[in-house]
């Protein structure tokens, strides 16, 4: 199987092809650089994703509406519609601090999301 | 029941509304948008012209000339934006010369003041950014510039003030006579009156051929414009005509009130009474054609662009009086250009002609006079203090680019006529209609609008209707 | 009247990060007035991560890069009134400003530093025909009513513009349940960074199509569909290539243009490549101090770089009042630009003042493959960087070291090349 990637690491944007057998890397091809490389098995066997979001908060005294938050750190990419439908209920009551966890365990990943703005 | 029902809140039925308003009667103002101004009031050229170019001996000719004289009265008695900054109208070619002298004629005999042809030359020091092609121009020292906005609404409110009602969201579907009383069915039930008057713009023929059987037909005219940024407000100073000439009619060049600079119309005869959509090539004529007679137009300036429909009646020419076989039917029809700058006069005809229908008394508390939108921008520094003292609000800038304070848009509001939409907004206070075109200033527009009028944020809307700007909350649903 | 040292205008992170790099510069007397009911700017709806690579090492979020320098700022106690606009600046640096808490104020100041960012060209200005219902937004306003106020501005998008704030509001929308059905680039490459493309667009299967743009609007009341075409090499639309889509929102991510209304009141002369002031290597305007970074000054792609340029700013700023306030003379050598390099800041650099690092920012005007960018003094070559590709919409750095400058005394004439790598 091959799996056809542009790279992320600066402008060039590099069309990179991974040719896997049976989840092993068997050659990656059309990067430039070793970063190309790394990006893309790392893309093609465990992406991840950091995801960012906010939820309703109450009783600020200068009211804000929405708190932003995201996850601790990054998580699976196919976990990301779980994390945000996960945050659909979350509500919140000021004040909150950045790094307040709202939610633990977002989505059984093991990664809490946690506030991004201090909210008074 | 009423004595005059008035079909539509433009320029034309605010115009007529104010007059009547000065007599003793019961007097309505239909207008099926949710906001007086929502039609070919508030997208045309924005000029009140001198009035030599309507043919002589018209109805449009005459009130023209008088729309025009009575205008800076109107304006300083209703507090609305006006400066006479004069008119040109450029010759680009010596053949067309003769031409040039017919309008000037012409305007002489419509009684025009102070008209005058002037050589390549003078045109020049009144306006050096002319093109090096202008072999002359006609100067109407008296052609002047309006806020088209800012005049229907303070006509609207001056004729609330005196007793005028406004059922805004209000269209009508029929009317007839019965018993020598009009009842006029609406979208939100019958109205009965002892006289109309028909100031519906592009819609004035249906209304009038319901009751009438000498037809009338309008064709909505497209007219595209753009509006460029105030840094190219200065680029020329009079209002600038090209003469008709091979080319075609031309578009004018011309800085508005608030120190724009606007360029249009195309004229484009179009089917759709609703069709006030801009077009590619509408924009790129207006682009060539603005370029023939102003040299070095910073078109790259543009900051938006908007068509409006004039109502074009086959005759080009003002229908206005009683309908034939309808009476108490009185037209305001094909009221298109110069419309606004008649509309002084349209109003004081019509509502003489319902006087003496109607054997109308003056009212002896008329108030002849509005209070715009307090603008801290006119105030000294001192008088701005004073202000956000009394009232804080003032000192809150909301629209930075025409630096719009929170004050402004609360009176808007606030006040009787009130704005309802964040179009209603901006047409009161300017607020959106900078460079940036509500780019920062038109969620704090709509949280107001929220707040103010008891509705949620998504209830608001950008002109009434379905314009609503938003489709639901986050983490709902 | 006040009196303040410096007075910063704007408190996003250009001006944050002016006021404390003048603070630690040993200026105390400051000064920063915000508009916006709190200090951040811009970053406050920025919630995405991905800032502060260069700054912290780790990525942040929009809203925790800006709390640092906010928090910089509260221990250096330095003085900042938000809910206040400025409305004029006199070229004595006396600061005309309103805020509903102090009223009119007349601020004087010694060095005034500009940071009021910048705004999105608006769909008037890209000359799109069609109605003008509800539904069309700049990607900045449907940012700010999501991720600050919580509403949804529609629920099939479509979008113009593939800059960054376009490219992350299609990822925004998606996630919190609209269908973005196409981004559409007039340009034949990408205005955006390339990791926003594949993470915000490629990872929800959303097309790109370049060389496209939206030739009608639809719809009187609420948008109900857009009509995108292909555009030849000119930008004008190609017949027959329209494609219909419906849809109940437009957003625009077609440029940014610095705030220039003050700085161009003020006088200051700005440059028709950037729309902001054409600064010397103090970040100087053209009026004696009146300095200027940020986006205000010209459009970054990276916060970093914003931050790093407005300490420069607050740096210069500083020393300028410290040196008595003295118009220095203008000996600036003027940096020429090479083919392809649409503009440099600063436009000017008087060498006898570089003390340290000078970084000059630049772009280029077009895609280009395989280069090299030279910067020559008194043409010779002091610095040569490979760049494997260069884009109009990544801004390129050189720095300049005073040991170049020295060597090269007395500098005569700067100039930046982009070159062909060769083999």
């Amino acid at each position: 199987m091959k799996r056809v990637l542009t790279c992320i690491g600066c402008p060039l944007g590099c069309q990179i092809t991974v040719e896997l057998h049976d989840a092993q890397i068997i050659s990656v091809t059309g990067n430039t650089c070793r970063r190309g490389s790394e990006y893309a098995r790392k893309e093609v066997t465990n992406p991840t994703r950091i995801v960012t979001s906010s939820v309703p908060v109450t009783g600020s005294c200068g009211q804000t509406a929405m708190v932003s938050c995201k996850t601790e750190h990054d998580i699976p990419k196919s976990k990301v519609f779980d994390v945000i439908a996960g945050l659909k209920t979350v509500r919140v009551q000021a004040p909150v601090k950045i790094g307040d966890v709202l939610l633990k365990n977002a989505a059984g990943t093991g990664v809490d999301v946690i506030a991004t703005k201090n909210v008074f | 029941m009423y004595d005059v029902v008035i079909i539509g809140a433009g320029v034309t039925g605010c115009a007529v509304a104010r007059e009547l308003s000065r007599y003793q009667l019961r007097a309505c103002v239909l207008e099926r948008c949710e906001d007086v101004c929502c039609g070919t009031s508030k997208a045309n050229s924005a000029i009140v012209h001198a009035g030599f170019d309507a043919k002589h001996g018209s109805k449009m000719a005459e009130l023209n000339v008088r729309g025009s004289r009575l205008m800076p009265e109107f304006c300083r008695e209703l507090d609305v934006p006006y400066r006479r900054n004069g008119s040109l109208v450029v010759c680009m070619d010596e053949a067309d010369l003769p031409k040039l002298h017919e309008l000037y004629e012409n305007g002489l005999k419509n009684g025009v003041e102070q008209l005058e042809i002037i050589g390549a030359e003078t045109l020049r020091t009144l306006e050096p950014n002319i093109s090096l092609n202008a072999v002359g121009a006609l100067y109407a020292p008296t052609g002047g510039i309006v806020c088209p906005f800012t005049l229907t609404i303070a006509l609207a409110e001056n004729a609330y003030a005196n007793g005028v009602a406004f059922r805004f969201n209000t269209e009508v579907a029929a009317l007839h006579r019965e018993n020598g009383l009009w009842h006029i069915q609406t979208n939100r039930g019958e109205v009965v009156s002892r006289c109309v008057v028909n100031a519906a713009g592009v819609y004035a023929d249906t209304l009038h051929n319901l009751v009438s059987e000498t037809k009338l037909h309008i064709t909505p005219r497209r007219g595209e414009y753009m509006l460029l940024d105030r840094t190219a407000g200065a680029h020329v100073s009079h209002t600038v005509f090209q003469l008709p000439g091979k080319l075609g009619k031309g578009v004018l060049v011309s800085p508005t009130i608030h120190g724009n600079l606007i360029v249009g119309p195309t004229a484009e005869d179009i089917s759709d009474r609703e069709g006030t959509d801009t077009t590619a090539s509408g924009l790129h004529e207006l682009a060539e054609k603005a370029q023939l007679a102003v040299s070095g137009l910073p078109l790259r300036q543009v900051i938006t662009s908007f068509a409006g429909l004039r109502a074009h009646e086959d005759g080009h020419e003002f229908v206005l009086g009683e309908a034939d076989g309808a009476p108490g039917f009185f037209d305001c029809a094909g009221i298109e250009s110069p419309g606004l700058s008649a509309s002084p006069a349209i109003g004081q005809f019509t509502a003489k002609l319902l006087r003496e229908k109607l054997n109308l008394a003056e009212k002896p508390d008329f108030i002849a006079t509005r209070d715009g939108i307090p603008d801290p921008k006119s105030l000294s520094p001192d008088e701005y203090r004073a202000l956000i003292a009394r009232q804080p609000a003032y000192g809150q800038i909301v629209c930075r680019c025409e630096q719009v304070t929170e004050g402004e848009i609360l009176d808007a509001i606030r006040r009787p006529l009130g704005a309802k939409s964040v179009d209603g907004v901006k047409r009161r206070t300017r607020a959106g209609m900078g460079r940036c075109q509500a780019g920062f200033c038109s969620v704090r527009v709509m949280e107001l609008l929220s707040r103010e009028l008891g509705i949620s944020m998504d209830a608001v809307t950008k002109c009434g209707g379905d314009s609503r700007y938003i489709t639901g909350k986050l983490k709902e649903g | 009247m006040e009196q303040f040292d410096i007075i910063v205008i704007g408190g996003g992170p250009a001006g944050l990060a002016a006021a404390i790099a003048a603070y630690d510069a040993g200026v105390h007397s400051i000064l920063v007035l915000e508009r916006e009911d709190r200090l951040g700017g811009i970053l406050n709806q920025c919630i995405h991560n991905g800032f502060g690579l260069h700054t912290f090492g780790e990525e942040l979020t929009g809203p925790e890069y800006a709390q640092r320098y906010i928090d910089r700022l509260m221990e250096r106690n330095i003085a900042y009134r938000c809910g206040a606009a400025v409305l004029h600046i006199s070229p004595e640096k006396t600061v005309t400003a309103v805020s509903r808490a102090d009223g009119l104020m007349t601020l004087q100041a010694n060095a005034v530093i500009l940071a009021m960012g910048c705004r999105e060209r608006s769909r008037g200005a890209l000359n799109i025909p069609g109605y003008r219902p509800a539904g069309i937004y700049s990607a900045g306003t449907a940012q700010r009513l999501v991720n600050i106020n919580g509403l949804m501005p529609g629920k099939r998008v479509v979008i113009l513009g593939s800059g960054d704030i376009g490219l992350i509001m299609a990822r925004r929308l998606t996630l919190e349940g609209a269908k973005v059905e196409v981004v559409a680039e007039l340009m034949p490459y990408s205005g955006g960074l390339k990791r926003n493309i594949v993470q915000c667009l490629d990872d929800f299967g959303i097309p790109l199509k370049l060389s496209h743009t939206v030739v009608q609007i639809e719809g009187k009341e609420r948008v109900s569909g857009v009509v995108i075409a292909q555009v030849d090499t000119h930008g004008k639309p190609i017949a027959g290539t329209e494609e219909h889509y419906d849809c109940d929102t437009l957003l625009l991510s077609c440029g940014l243009i610095p705030e220039n209304e003050l700085s161009r009141a003020l006088g200051v002369t700005l440059s028709p490549v950037t729309n902001g002031p054409v600064v010397t290597e103090q970040l100087q305007t053209s009026v004696p101090g009146v300095f200027a970074a940020g986006n205000v000054l010209h459009v970054h792609d990276l916060v970093d770089f914003v931050s790093q340029e407005a300490a420069s700013a607050g740096r210069a700023a500083a020393a300028y009042v410290a040196g008595g306030c003295i118009k220095t003379p203008d000996a600036g050598v003027a940096i020429m630009l090479g083919s392809g390099v649409r503009y440099s800041v600063p436009a000017t650099v008087d060498p006898t003042r570089v003390t340290d690092n000078l970084t000059i920012r630049f772009r280029v005007g077009s895609v280009m493959k395989n280069r090299r960018v030279c910067l020559y003094l008194n043409d010779t070559p002091v610095l040569r960087r490979k760049r494997p590709v260069m884009a109009p919409g990544e801004m390129e750095q050189l720095v300049l070291t005073e040991a170049m400058l020295q060597e090269s005394a007395p500098v005569k004439t700067i100039r930046i090349e982009i070159e062909e790598a060769g083999a």
